[in-house]
């Protein structure tokens, strides 16, 4: 059960680590991802929990919101990458601007 | 003849029809207009059709494959989805009539498909029964809104396009957190057995904290709302009116559903907590609009503190609070469409949305200042207009509650937006330092802005009827809900 217990909490720490990552670095690729650290941190936290007894077999309901999340963090990371090499095409950065105003 | 049409699984047309047109018009880029428009209509005939079988039948849940809650995905429509559905149904008309003239040849062939997925998840998001569902289409919708801002080229548009999609993906990590703790806790997804199940333990805070954050955090609630103003602004004219009237309120319907049948339990400090955001939200925002010299960057911070009234709601918790948010949220995002719009049209004609440089637009743009100060009249919820319903419910429940604070709110915030729509229109009736280049605005494109302008004035004068369909299957619970 403890076990259990410290992979869920690894994922919590996996999550927080990457916020942690998401806020300070201003370079887009480290935030794209920390982005993704975040996700597997969440991931994890499903597949620990869906252990829960170590004598019945685990949940596959949670394995399955895994399957369906990585989905869309592969075609969120696609949009994102792609969108990053758009922004240091157009502005020549490769962090965001803050010109919002005139 | 009736029997066949309230036989019809209109929950999965709904879905799949946007689903379908957005393939369609990916495949075939060439007609993507005509086959976007037909699309349109047939959507928005659906919604007829699911709000008639709504009135005929209640309630609506619908179990994908046959499989039903806790293994399969059910599907659910009451009042409140419909409410949701009817928006985005007449904002989506709107916009599909007035991009059919906005939009290059080359520009169409990528809004279309874009715009249909996002319509696709829009209503997904309004019938699903499901928390991880919600996930799902919750980032269908920001993928979709990202691209579709990404459409303007420029730096600007690009930079907040990038910080959109963190956010939005960041929003949406913190809400799947909170859906691991509370299917952990209670072995469903299902939000009818959640509800059941739910009791005050400290998984299940935490839960609501990540979840109530995140949503926070992708419907803009003030201190959250940083990105949206330059997202808003940065984006063509009708993914701006989509942006501001819908997708920012898929974040606050699944909040507003979760409150009102999950979160039952919690007390009344987070609401307090909501409400006071909800009133900083009104005041800045106002103050915000007030001081932008630019036209699309108001109306982006008007939908700041719009978005504000909605957490009015919270504090309250009554039937009639509930009500009246939702009457806002229905006449905010038709009024701040057409708003939109009508900024495009100006955009387009004078080619550029300097505020104090606007030359003579009453006179010679009269269609388009028209529908402005229409959406205006809704926005600063002036009788008889949908705006003006949905305060006077929120004064109600806030006077009958004892809480008269919040009424104080009301009317500031009614009074700002009257000063920052008085600046514009007075400009547009003078004559600017320096004239500057005419374009031509499609006359398709005036009249889209002003029938949706009327559209919100309109929502006055039918709310028995609005709010009675707003009750099917009472989404908001008796006479005091929450």
């Amino acid at each position: 059960m403890s076990g259990v217990f410290l992979y869920a909490l690894l994922g919590v720490g996996l999550f927080v680590l990457g916020l942690y990552a998401l806020i300070i670095h201003a370079h887009l690729l480290r935030k794209i991802l920390a982005i993704n650290v975040m996700g597997t941190g969440v991931f994890l936290v499903l597949v620990a929990l869906a252990a829960g007894n170590p004598d019945a077999p685990p949940d596959p309901v949670p394995h399955a919101m895994v399957i369906t999340g990585i989905v869309v963090a592969v075609s969120a990371t696609a949009l994102a990458l792609i969108l990053m090499l758009k922004v240091s095409v157009a502005t020549g950065k490769n962090h965001l601007s803050d010109s919002t105003r005139d | 003849m009736t029997g066949d049409i309230v036989g019809i699984p209109w929950i999965v047309v709904l879905i799949v029809l946007p689903l379908t047109g957005g393939m369609a018009c990916f495949l075939f880029p060439t007609i993507s207009k005509s086959l976007g428009l037909i699309f349109a209509l047939a959507i928005f005939t659906a919604v007829v059709g699911l709000g008639w079988q709504l009135v005929e039948q209640g309630a609506q849940r619908y179990a994908i494959g046959g499989w039903g809650a806790s293994l399969g995905i059910d599907l659910y429509a009451d009042g409140l989805s419909l409410l949701m559905l009817v928006t985005a149904a007449l904002v989506g008309l709107g916009v599909s009539v007035y991009s059919g003239a906005y939009f290059s040849r080359e520009k169409a062939k990528h809004f279309w498909p874009l715009w249909l997925l996002l319509w696709a998840a829009l209503n997904a998001l309004f019938l699903s029964a499901d928390i991880f569902n919600l996930y799902v289409t919750l980032e269908l919708l920001g993928l979709a809104a990202v691209a579709l801002i990404a459409l303007a080229d420029g730096a600007d548009a690009l930079n907040s396009a990038m910080r959109y999609l963190l956010v939005s993906l960041l929003g949406s990590l913190f809400y799947l957190l909170g859906v691991a703790l509370l299917y952990h806790s209670f072995g469903s997804l299902d939000i009818a057995i959640l509800a059941q199940r739910m009791e005050p333990t400290p998984a299940v805070w935490s839960a609501v904290g990540l979840m109530s954050a995140g949503l926070l955090l992708k419907t803009a609630l003030f201190p959250m709302h940083f990105w949206l103003p330059a997202a808003h602004a940065c984006a063509p004219a009708p993914v701006s009116a989509l942006l501001s009237a819908l997708v920012v309120k898929a974040s606050f319907y699944i909040l507003l559903r979760l409150w009102l049948e999950v979160f039952a339990l919690t007390d009344t400090s987070l609401g307090q907590l909501l409400g006071l955001l909800g009133a900083t939200a009104v005041l800045w925002g106002g103050i915000q609009a007030l001081r932008q010299t630019r036209l699309k960057l108001l109306i982006a911070y008007s939908t700041v503190a719009q978005l504000g009234y909605l957490f009015l709601a919270f504090p309250l918790g009554t039937n009639i609070a509930w009500k009246g948010a939702c009457y806002m949220l229905l006449s905010h995002a038709i009024a701040k469409a057409a708003m939109f719009m009508a900024a495009g049209n100006i955009l387009r004609f004078c080619g550029h949305d300097r505020i104090a440089d606007l030359d003579r637009i009453a006179q010679r743009l009269p269609l388009t200042l028209t529908a402005f100060a229409l959406a205006g009249v809704s926005i600063m919820g002036l009788p008889p207009s949908g705006g003006f319903i949905g305060k006077w419910l929120l004064l109600e429940a806030s006077m009958s509650a004892g809480q008269w604070w919040w009424a104080v709110i009301l009317i500031l915030g009614g009074l700002l937006a009257a000063a920052y729509f008085f600046r514009v229109i007075g400009y547009a009736f003078t004559r600017a330092g320096l004239t500057h280049e005419v374009g031509v605005v499609p006359a398709r494109m005036e009249w889209a802005a002003l029938v949706l302008a009327l559209a919100a004035i309109l929502l006055g004068f039918i709310s028995p009827a609005a709010l009675e369909l707003m009750g099917i299957g009472t989404p908001f619970g008796g006479e005091r809900a929450g």
